[in-house]
């Protein structure tokens, strides 16, 4: 998504990216990017929190309108848990005793269907 | 909140996550993500008021998928669709993200289709556009950058867009 923001710049056209992934997003490197530090899924605000998408989706044009330079990143003020911030963070992707084993079957299952997709033909081609 | 200290950067690096977490599935070569130096930037050429605004999202319609089929297989192409036609919601499950802690039932939660028509309508944006624009999330950069890019350009430039809101999930 972010390449596709610096094509849009290139041929003139001012962009933001409003995302989760900061690092993904900031090495990439685009004009614009509000960041809200969320599980990936709701970039522009929890879920039924009316007020909270408009604060943020208004972020995104404050910064349309008076950013001056690229690599411009605003980080908008939302916590997804007060309490337990670290929770989310720790668990997403998490590689530890506990899975080890099962990731590592994951992958070798993810191989072979792989395998007989390209021995079919199919594929992304 | 109480103020904290820490040993490690708060937020979280997915580049490092997504190193650690495919290595453990057995993929030795970590997957080289995209990095530049030098980063282009454009300027409104009007008031905010009377931009018409575009949204890019990478979610898709729901798709009839060949069940016999690998779930990564499936050809995706950027596509654009009535804003309207989305209102419903669309379809992300099989793209990566936090599924044990959020969902996407709330459309705008990642495509603020509704908040951006509420501020058009006090006048914060003069429009928001009557379409809006899908972009495969891709392995490739090539694919991405010489086929996907230039055709959500060209849809914006159809849209006659003044500035876009680009929302990966």
């Amino acid at each position: 998504m972010s390449l596709v923001a610096r094509h849009l710049e290139e041929a003139g056209l001012p962009t933001v990216v409003v995302g989760s992934a900061r690092d993904i997003v900031e090495e990439c490197g685009v004009s614009r990017f509000v960041f809200t530090d969320f599980p990936l899924g709701n970039p522009t605000g929890k879920p039924g929190d009316v007020e909270m998408q408009t604060a943020i989706t208004g972020m995104a044009l404050d910064l349309l309108e008076h950013s001056w330079q690229p690599r411009t990143t605003m980080q908008t003020p939302f916590v997804w848990n007060a309490d337990q911030n670290d929770d989310w963070r720790d668990h997403f992707m998490k590689v530890d005793d506990s899975n080890r084993a099962a990731l590592a079957a994951a992958g070798d299952q993810r191989r072979v269907s792989q395998e007989a997709a390209k021995a079919e033909g199919r594929g992304r081609g | 909140m109480a103020d904290d200290r820490r040993t490690h950067r708060s937020h979280v690096s997915y580049i490092d996550k997504s190193r650690g977490y495919y290595g453990a599935q057995g993929y030795p070569q970590a997957y080289q993500w995209a990095y530049h130096q030098d980063v282009p930037f454009a300027e409104l050429r009007k008031p905010l008021s009377d931009c018409r605004v575009g949204l890019v999202t990478t979610s898709f319609f729901e798709r009839k998928v060949d069940e016999s089929a690998v779930a990564s297989a499936g050809v995706k192409e950027p596509y654009a669709a009535l804003c309207d036609d989305a209102l419903g919601g669309l379809y992300n499950k099989d793209l990566f993200w936090d599924k044990d802690n959020t969902h996407t039932d709330d459309l705008d939660t990642y495509l603020p289709i509704n908040r951006l028509r509420e501020l058009a309508a006090q006048g914060r944006i003069g429009a928001l556009a009557d379409r809006f624009y899908g972009v495969p999330t891709d392995y490739s950069h090539r694919r991405t950058s010489r086929r996907d890019a230039p055709q959500i350009l060209e849809f914006a430039r159809e849209d006659e867009l003044d500035a876009v809101l680009l929302v990966p999930l």
